[in-house]
């Protein structure tokens, strides 16, 4: 005769109350903030031009009863996505920065990994300081750290005022408003995110394993080929997500740095948006680079499952 | 004129009828998910006891625990405090508290603060909270340390810390999860004592969980010996000893012989069968009744055997061997000695000569010998 | 065996030279009497002078300040709530969708988010002012806060809550007493996360103010497509400074503290019983 327990019904009400609204303040603040105005994204992507304000039409009318709500269905159609692949503009601008987010990358994770190397192999004491001194760039505020590549990379900048007084160059190189100035503008603004992945993934590694392949043959460099390289592969990729994502949709160095004959989806979105008043253009640009990111953020969020995970 | 010797009162709660417990297991089953952790389980303990839960890890004994201090609770039956039913009480609301193995001191607090804290839950007036934290350090000396943070003291103090604390509070039961665990042989002995001096000077009921058994034989005035959720055993640490009540316990607790045979019963007397060319193993079973030739088990502890160089006269049991090996420990000394038939007995003796004196040494034939009651006789 | 080869030691040096130079000389340049980068006419602070008497960049400081503020509370109280969920839940209805949103906004990029606020504050019809720039800045810090909280608890000892509770804590005041003090540093690092955040953002910003409440990243960056400003590079050098006497205190602070904590357990054990 033995007394049955049904957990779950018998926690008094207060644990039950607390813990839902745990979860439900926070959760309802995304959900207001977060998603629904991506549904509004993307039916503002769905809409037509008008010059009204606001200058979109249709708009949900609720006092139009049921009639309004299908009148606004059938309002939404795809034209503005057609006029998307018929203008040139938008995908050589999406191809464009796919190329730079990629390119960028893989300089920021070549420029990003020896100095996260060079940081294990100092002397323990001096990591700390070595390590403020990474971070400390990431605090400064990013507009101001793009905005001192202006004053070097100009016309009359400090590279070419150098390089002219030293007689490399007798006419000032164009640096300023090309793809080249938003290369170093990118990596010079994103290496903080490339090091630290890489380096917490480096600092991690036994050293009993370096040299336990020494001891089996492998000369310095192979023991870094076989046996680090692999390893700090987690540091990799959270690093290079960390640049990829943010800098396909970049604004700022492209608008400060770029000029106008760099191509950047981010910075095509802020003038359909601010310059042309063109409201379901910017939306359905967003909804397309957004769907392109999809795949990217998914495989950057299990990552990072994977590895909280496995730390425990 | 005869002096008559003065009877220490033992302490035996469990054998007094009048007597009520203060906790009861009745029929607690706890499962998680599909692995039963503990399988119908009814218990008393009595107020006052040192109630030791010794096992191997898996065997459930923690979970028992945590089910008493409330962080588990039973999937069916009963578990009573007092005469109540403390399922419906959460753990801040039960007069137990729990000292946990890794201490648990709030980092952030001072050793007195640490102390005080759950005098502080009970909203008690400021006098007395302090004169209850000055009894405890006093208690376990750490008045010199009542200001320190819990890092900057050292691991035995911590442990006390944690003990004074979980005291505090004076509650009926006091739950100690593996205490000595974390500290070196010889803190582990001299913290064993201690704990049973406070113990019987707060007269409070301690429930200890541990996986040494030698810890559990020196506290407690009872030991539970567990296995897979299931408590085989639960008697003083005397007889658990001596009287085993199947080859795990026997098994579980110190050195032991284990020989298998067949029985043959007659009152009394068990005959076993044990090894060929051998005599049978003449043995004692009260209680049990073995069926004809049915297997039994002969447990007997490697100190009750004794070795001889001559057969002895006058004793029922008295087998020829070769000694096998010798594991010398200082003040004892094992022989492993090795019967024509196979198998090896264990027989311990004092050193009570020194080493160039010993009489045995490997090789020799010696004579393994022992009573009819020196051994128990187990069905499994 | 950690050996600093002359490769290691040449990629730290130029490293670090890249990172810091572009500021070193922005902040020369904000002493520079001219306003032209060309020609260095001497040392002069009248910058410093002109960007205090602006009125528009003060005003614009003020806003932005407050708004910094008032999100990062916000985003720290929110951001909290979430890492504990993460932590500590479970298994709940819409865990998935949940955890998808806090992860991602940190690399979402700015235009994506900002527009969709917008849209939002308009198709509700709130109008534009500092209350949006506050719910849109929470709305992306908490999700930083919650990365930073989250990691921490993710290692706090659940037996010190425990042990609260058995002592007579409900799990509210266990959380107050116990749990908040210990993760206390990695909350207020959130907070310090999410003022900063606030305070640099120019993108999200930009979509969700109003012409009443320009916040100070948006002054620069209009000032700044025009082309270098010595102004700006006063401002720039003013916040340079105030970021690194914070990030350099906290530096020396902490190892302080790493260093006590480590001397004071060597003592107690040498101390033994």
């Amino acid at each position: 005769m033995g007394v049955i327990h049904d957990n779950r019904w018998r926690l008094p009400k207060g644990i039950i109350m607390r813990r839902f609204i745990l979860i439900s303040v926070p959760y309802a603040w995304l959900l207001a903030l977060f998603l629904v105005p991506f549904a509004i994204v993307i039916k503002i992507s769905l809409s037509d031009t008008v010059i009204a304000i606001p200058p979109y039409a249709p708009t949900l009318d609720l006092a139009g009863g049921w009639a309004g709500i299908v009148a606004f269905f059938q309002g939404l159609d795809f034209e503005t996505f057609e006029f998307l692949t018929s203008d040139d503009l938008y995908w050589k601008a999406y191809l464009s920065s796919l190329k730079i987010a990629v390119i960028a990358t893989a300089i920021t994770l070549a420029v990003g990994y020896p100095i996260a190397y060079g940081m294990t192999r100092v002397a323990p004491e001096w990591r700390p300081t070595l390590l403020m001194l990474v971070i400390l760039p990431f605090w400064t505020s990013f507009l101001i750290r793009v905005y001192a590549w202006m004053g070097i990379l100009g016309q009359d900048g400090l590279i070419n005022q150098a390089l002219l007084w030293l007689g490399v160059i007798d006419q000032p190189l164009t640096i300023l408003n090309t793809p080249t100035a938003v290369y170093i503008g990118i990596v010079y603004t994103y290496l903080p995110f490339m090091i630290l992945p890489i380096y917490s993934a480096l600092e991690k590694l036994d050293d009993s394993l370096l040299e336990a392949a020494e001891d089996l043959g492998c000369s310095r460099f192979t023991t870094f080929w076989l046996v680090t390289w692999p390893l700090s592969r987690n540091g990799i990729i959270a690093g290079s997500f960390l640049v990829f994502i943010p800098t396909l949709g970049e604004f700022v160095i492209p608008s400060l740095l770029g000029g106008s004959k760099t191509l950047m989806i981010g910075k095509v979105l802020w003038e359909e948006f601010f310059s042309n008043r063109d409201w379901p253009v910017a939306s359905a640009v967003a909804v397309i680079l957004l769907l392109i990111l999809i795949i990217p953020i998914i495989l950057f969020q299990r990552n990072e499952q994977k590895q909280r995970e496995a730390e425990g | 004129m005869a002096q008559v010797a003065a009877q220490k009162p033992v302490f035996a709660p469990w054998d007094d009828p009048k007597q009520a417990p203060l906790i009861q297991f009745k029929n607690v089953i706890k499962r998680f998910g599909d692995f039963v952790a503990i399988d119908d389980m009814t218990i008393d303990i009595y107020e006052r006891e040192f109630f030791a839960l010794l096992g191997p890890s898996g065997c459930g004994k923690t979970t028992m625990m945590r089910m008493l201090a409330g962080f588990e609770r039973p999937t069916e039956g009963q578990i009573l405090l007092g005469g109540q039913d403390i399922d419906a009480i959460p753990p801040n609301k039960r007069s137990v508290n729990m000292m946990f193995q890794s201490y648990a001191l709030f980092p952030h607090l001072s050793v007195w603060e640490n102390i005080a804290f759950g005098l502080k839950r009970q909203k008690l007036p400021k006098e007395q909270i302090d004169e209850r934290v000055n009894e405890m350090l006093r208690l376990t000396r750490l008045s010199k340390f009542a200001k320190r943070k819990p890092h900057q003291i050292s691991g035995g103090q911590r442990q006390r810390v944690a003990l004074a604390r979980s005291l505090a509070r004076a509650p009926k039961l006091l739950l100690l999860d593996e205490p000595l665990g974390a500290l070196d042989k010889k803190l582990r002995q001299e913290t064993q004592f201690e704990l049973m001096d406070i113990q019987e000077k707060t007269g409070t009921t301690f429930v200890i969980v541990t996986h040494d058994q030698e810890e559990a034989m020196t506290v407690a005035s009872r030991v539970a010996v567990m296995d897979e959720g299931v408590m085989v055993q639960v008697d003083t640490p005397a007889k658990i000893y001596e009287a085993p009540n199947s080859v795990y316990v026997a098994d579980f607790i110190g050195d032991v012989n284990i020989i298998e045979g067949r029985a043959k019963q007659i009152s009394d007397q068990v005959n076993i069968a044990w090894a060929e060319g051998q005599p049978s193993i003449v043995g004692t079973s009260t209680e049990t009744t073995f069926a004809p030739d049915e297997k039994i088990y002969f447990a007997i502890r490697p100190e009750k055997v004794s070795i001889s160089a001559e057969k002895p006269e006058d004793t029922p049991n008295a087998f020829q061997g070769t000694i096998l090996d010798i594991a010398y420990l200082g003040n004892i000394s094992t022989y492993y000695v090795r019967i024509p038939s196979g198998q090896t007995i264990k027989a311990q003796t004092a050193n009570t000569r020194r080493l160039s004196r010993r009489n045995f040494t490997w090789e020799d034939k010696v004579w393994v010998s022992f009573t009819t009651t020196a051994g128990v006789c187990l069905r499994e | 065996m950690r050996r600093l080869s002359w490769f290691n030691a040449t990629s730290l040096s130029l490293g670090f030279a890249f990172l810091y130079l572009p500021m070193i000389i922005l902040i020369i340049y904000s002493f520079n009497a001219s306003k032209l980068v060309t020609v260095w006419a001497g040392f002069s602070t009248k910058w410093y002078g002109e960007l205090f008497r602006n009125e528009a960049f003060l005003d614009a400081a003020w806003v932005t300040i407050r708004v910094a503020v008032m999100s990062s509370t916000l985003a720290t109280i929110l951001g909290t709530m979430a890492a504990y969920v993460l932590v500590r839940a479970g298994r709940f209805y819409g865990r998935t969708l949940f955890s998808g949103m806090i992860y991602a906004p940190l690399v979402m990029p700015e235009v994506i988010t900002g527009l969709s606020l917008l849209l939002l504050f308009i198709g509700i019809g709130l109008d534009r002012g500092v209350v949006t720039i506050v719910l849109a800045h929470t709305t992306f810090s908490m999700c930083y806060v919650s990365v930073v909280v989250s990691s921490r608890l993710v290692t706090f000892d659940r037996s010190l809550e425990e042990a609260a509770q058995d002592l007579g804590c409900t799990p509210m005041e266990s959380f107050r007493l116990v749990t908040l003090p210990i993760i206390a540093p990695a909350v207020l690092s959130g907070w310090l996360l999410a003022f900063t955040l606030s305070l640099d953002d120019l993108v999200i910003a930009s979509f969700a103010s109003g012409p009443s409440s320009t916040t100070l990243p948006i002054k620069i960056y209009s000032a700044v497509r025009l082309g270098v400003s010595p102004e700006i590079n006063a401002l720039s050098t003013i916040m340079i400074g105030i970021v690194t006497v914070g990030v350099v205190t906290a530096s020396i602070m902490t190892k302080r503290a790493a260093v006590k904590q480590m001397r004071d357990e060597q003592a107690a054990e040498r101390a033994g019983e």
